[in-house]
């Protein structure tokens, strides 16, 4: 049953700056709660440090604001010991792909059943505006003192290549767009990744509001066009749809190669869809058949204040 | 009869079952009813570098190695270069034969400086630089010397069996090494044989070709060797005894505390733990369906204590295991568990630093780091065993502590721990008590994870219960968990938090807190696994009217400060013994009990302390003839 957005919210004061592309996310992720109707008390948001790693206090849901980079390991952690828990991860870019991007591959490798949205700026907001992984080389931002000498990480690809099931790209400034993804990445059965673009109006004076709206390719008749375009208005076919190499790898590539498109013309909507790759869960399961039925959390570890383990058979063997 | 205190050493590259032929020698010894306290020691290798195993045998308790070694085996040229000196006269060397001609030079695997002081020691006594050259040396002191061609056994053998495979099975000189030296000594042949049943249980046809081997080898040492003073018919076995490596105490203590979750990156030696702990990760519960432990492999140690405070938060009793190295990238996290007040247990098998250092090899080197490990002040718990069978009560109390102080436990171990094997008394699960603390099952309206309470701990909730929502943050926050910046709510959280300091050493039982062994003008202050050599020596020098006292401390942090003055009032002269170089209990013990330390004896070569090296320097020390700073060095 959808519940009202306004459920997911705190009354924590939110000190983002004016027109930060933030708001939006947060709005769209506590709208997409409400619309599924999740229990505010089976759920958790967790976050990394920096800006976006605030949004876990501004949604009225299990909420952990982690460290730097190590969101995901929280998260993964949680999920595991806890499997009924809807898990959201939340962090900036610098926070995913900089200083975690190791846990962002790892993760890829597990598809635990859970959603990893990024708050995509390409700067570093907290610090004062310098670098970050998505900015590109030789951009200048407007703290940054010279151009930035790295090329930039492609995260919608790294995902791909560290096999999270289902990458997708919203717009922090299409908010309906947005919960519609959002949506859809918790319902997938697996690790989903959402790469939100979220223009820092502070300190990114180059990837902003206007320039998305491409207000710089206006045409003589002073209409916009916009740089962002929707995959699944142009044909675009991201599902795998049934368990081939052939057919994994044409969606996988495929999806490599529009992630690359950008200038101009900047693709949002799902990249990469497969639900035929095992979700961490079963992979568990293989090994400890009643994991699901009597996860880590759900288990009574005592009688009458003492230990109910029975370990007589181990001790037997070791029994000389 | 005399008293049994045998000493055993096999020795071979990493990789030819040095391991498995200690561990049938220890399980047939503790079959026959004797006590057992066997060591490894490796390199940092796979395949190829020099490993041994010491394995002492009593018919009392023991608790350490010795330096004096009554028989070695050896299938290979290393073994001999490095451990013939530490035979007694009157013990015995069985070898391979076929070695006798091996030059040094022709043991790559001998590095430069041990080479060359073994040169030294083989011009000044005339000697080729070769295995006869030492042997030599060897049977100029008494060691009777017992050569067997290991090929032609194993010749003679397949020829025998009709089995031409055998012929070339070098992976069975440690068989033939273990029964050759079992013949020797008399040990009743049917352990050996049961033994080797047992252990190959699943694979008949190993088990097979292993017993006939040993049969044939056992009855040529009873035939062809000689002149062995030494016996071992057995003993009285003591009812209740269990042979165990010593990471194992942990791993069982873990499974019966209820812990249910282990995140771990893989780093020795604490590794072991985990996989033994996956190994037998379904659990029989008592009344109830089987329970199991999650135990995951993840890509650092960084993940591996943010998965485990992930896992707590969901209420599950989690924990990790690493060493130093590993929990050096934990400590961020451990922080964070500080500040939000998250039980969680990390087992901290010391080893040898700084950095990689020796990697394989033991050390006492991580207590200051563990007490102040973690940016700013936040309380935590660091405890120590000292011997492996209070390694596993104590896992059982490391869980309590956590759950009901709300804080992150280090638990101290060491490589001395992980790589020795003993009997002991079967542990008592029905002894581990499960205190959960202020864990929440039922949460009403209103709820504040960081409520202020009289004694400064709140109900704790968990992921995913009713009403239960809170917030964390490694930010300072409000009751609720919401940050705040706010300097009076500040100081009132720090303090909240940090009283539990104080709580924690008026809660914990004092025998819990450190141990006293005795008071004595000369007494020790020690702590981990350094115990067990500590309690052979002192009984060494109690039967010669000498006598030494000995407290172990067990809560490292917060330091039991008074109980620990109270304790040492009596004592004359106090003692510093652990294995690292810059004395770091002898530092805690400065800062807090406010007494100097008048001697230390410290070992930090990577090798264990033996009972016989403790003793030397203790008697030293009484006789006023040591240094301030006693350095052990025993060991290969």
């Amino acid at each position: 049953m959808a519940l009202k957005p306004a459920e997911f919210k705190t009354d924590v004061h939110n000190d983002w700056c004016p027109g930060c592309g933030d708001f939006g996310i947060v709005n769209a992720i506590q709208m997409a709660l409400a619309d599924m109707g999740l229990q505010r008390d089976k759920t958790a948001i967790f976050s990394g440090i920096g800006c976006s790693g605030k949004t876990s206090h501004f949604i009225n849901t299990y909420g952990v604001h982690t460290l730097h980079g190590r969101v995901l390991t929280f998260a993964q952690g949680a999920k595991i010991a806890n499997p009924e828990m809807t898990v959201l991860a939340a962090g900036g870019d610098g926070d995913g792909l900089g200083i975690g991007a190791g846990h962002f591959v790892a993760a890829g490798r597990r598809n635990i059943d859970m959603t990893y949205i990024i708050f995509d700026n390409g700067v570093y907001g907290l610090t004062k505006g310098q670098a970050s992984p998505t900015l590109k080389l030789g951009e200048k931002t407007k703290s940054l003192p010279s151009p930035n000498t790295n090329s930039n990480v492609n995260p919608i690809g790294l995902a791909i290549a560290s096999g999270f099931t289902f990458v997708a790209r919203g717009y922090s400034y299409d908010i309906k767009h947005l919960k519609s993804l959002i949506i859809q990445a918790v319902k997938h059965p697996g690790l989903s990744f959402l790469d939100v673009l979220q223009p820092c109006p502070t300190y990114n004076d180059l990837n902003t509001r206007d320039w998305y709206a491409g207000a710089d390719l206006m045409d003589e008749a002073q209409k916009r066009h916009s740089r962002i375009y929707k995959l699944e208005e142009h044909g675009f076919e991201p599902v795998v749809h049934y368990d081939s190499e052939v057919e994994v790898n044409e969606k996988l590539s495929q999806a490599l190669i529009k992630s690359l498109e950008w200038g101009n013309k900047i693709p949002i909507g799902v990249f990469y869809k497969n639900e035929i790759t095992t979700p961490y869960t079963v992979r568990i399961q293989d090994h400890i058949p009643n994991y699901l039925d009597n996860p880590p959390a759900k288990q009574n570890i005592s009688k009458n204040g003492y230990s109910n383990t029975d370990i007589s058979k181990i001790l037997d063997s070791l029994e000389v | 009869m005399s008293p049994v205190d045998f000493t055993w050493l096999i020795g071979g590259p990493q990789g030819s079952g040095v391991e498995s032929g200690a561990n049938i020698f220890s399980r047939v010894c503790a079959e026959m009813g004797y006590q057992v306290f066997g060591k490894r020691e490796f390199y940092s290798n796979i395949k190829g570098e020099h490993s041994y195993f010491t394995v002492r045998i009593a018919d009392k308790k023991i608790h350490s190695n010795v330096n004096d070694v009554n028989l070695m085996v050896s299938f290979d040229a290393e073994t001999i270069f490095r451990h013939y000196d530490e035979v007694i006269s009157g013990g015995g060397m069985i070898y391979d034969s076929d070695i006798e001609k091996i030059t040094t030079d022709a043991v790559h695997t001998l590095d430069a400086p041990f080479k060359e002081r073994l040169h030294k020691e083989l011009e000044s006594k005339n000697k080729p630089f070769t295995v006869g050259g030492v042997l030599d040396i060897a049977k100029e002191k008494g060691v009777i010397l017992y050569p067997v061609s290991f090929k032609s056994i194993l010749l003679t053998l397949s020829e025998e069996t009709e089995n031409p495979r055998l012929k070339g099975l070098i992976r069975m000189f440690n068989v033939i090494g273990v029964s050759l030296s079992l013949g020797l000594v008399r040990m009743p042949p049917d352990s050996l044989q049961k033994t080797i049943g047992t252990i190959f249980a699943k694979k008949p046809e190993i088990a097979k070709i292993n017993q006939i081997t040993a049969t044939y080898s056992y009855n040529y040492a009873t035939v062809k060797f000689e002149n062995f003073d030494y016996t071992l018919p057995g003993t009285q076995k003591e009812p209740r005894t269990i042979l165990i490596q010593g990471f194992e105490g942990t791993a069982l203590g873990k499974m019966a505390a209820g812990c249910r979750f282990q995140p771990y990156y893989p780093i020795t030696p604490a590794s072991d733990e985990s996989v033994y702990l996956e190994s037998n990760e379904i659990l029989e519960i008592i009344d109830d369906r089987p329970g199991s432990t999650a135990v995951i492999q993840t890509e650092d140690e960084i993940c591996a204590i943010g998965m485990t405070i992930g896992g707590a938060l969901t209420g599950t009793r989690s924990a990790t295991c690493t060493s130093g190295p590993g929990f050096a990238l934990m400590t961020e996290m451990l922080a964070w568990a500080g500040i939000n007040e998250v039980p969680i247990v990390i087992t901290a098998y010391q080893r040898s630093g700084p950095s990689t250092g020796l990697p394989t090899r033991h050390g006492q080197d991580d207590l200051l780091f563990s007490v102040y490990a973690g940016a700013g002040d936040f309380p935590k718990i660091v405890y120590a065993s000292g011997e492996i069978e209070e390694s596993f009560y104590d896992t059982g109390n490391c869980f309590n502590y956590a759950d009901t102080f709300q804080v992150p436990v280090i638990h101290m171990m060491d490589k001395f721990h992980a790589s020795s094997v003993i009997t002991c008394p079967r542990f008592e699960p029905e002894k581990i008590s499960i205190d959960r603390g202020k864990l929440l099952e039922k949460v009403e309206d209103g709820y504040r994870r960081f409520e202020f309470t009289d004694d400064g701990i709140s109900p704790r909730s968990r992921l995913g219960i009713d009403n239960g929502i809170f917030w964390n943050t490694g930010d300072e926050s409000d009751e609720k968990g919401h940050i705040t910046e706010d300097p009076v709510l500040r100081v009132k959280m720090m303090d909240k938090r940090m009283s539990r300091m104080d709580l924690i050493l008026e809660r914990i039982p004092k025998e819990q807190q450190a141990v006293s062994f005795g008071i004595e003008d000369f007494t020790i202050i020690s702590w981990g696994s350094t115990m067990g050599p500590l309690l052979d020596a002192i009984d060494m020098l109690k039967k010669e009217g000498i006598l030494i006292g000995l407290v172990q401390m067990k809560l490292m942090h917060p330091f039991p400060a008074d109980y620990v003055t109270s304790l040492l009032k009596d004592a004359k002269t106090i003692i510093d013994v652990e294995a690292n170089q810059s004395g770091q209990l002898a530092k805690l013990f400065k800062q807090n009990v406010g007494r100097d330390i008048d001697y230390f004896i410290l070992k930090y070569t990577g090798r264990a302390m033996t009972s016989t090296e403790v003793y030397d320097s203790l008697k030293r020390i009484v006789q006023n003839k040591a240094n301030k700073r006693e350095i052990l060095m025993h060991g290969a």
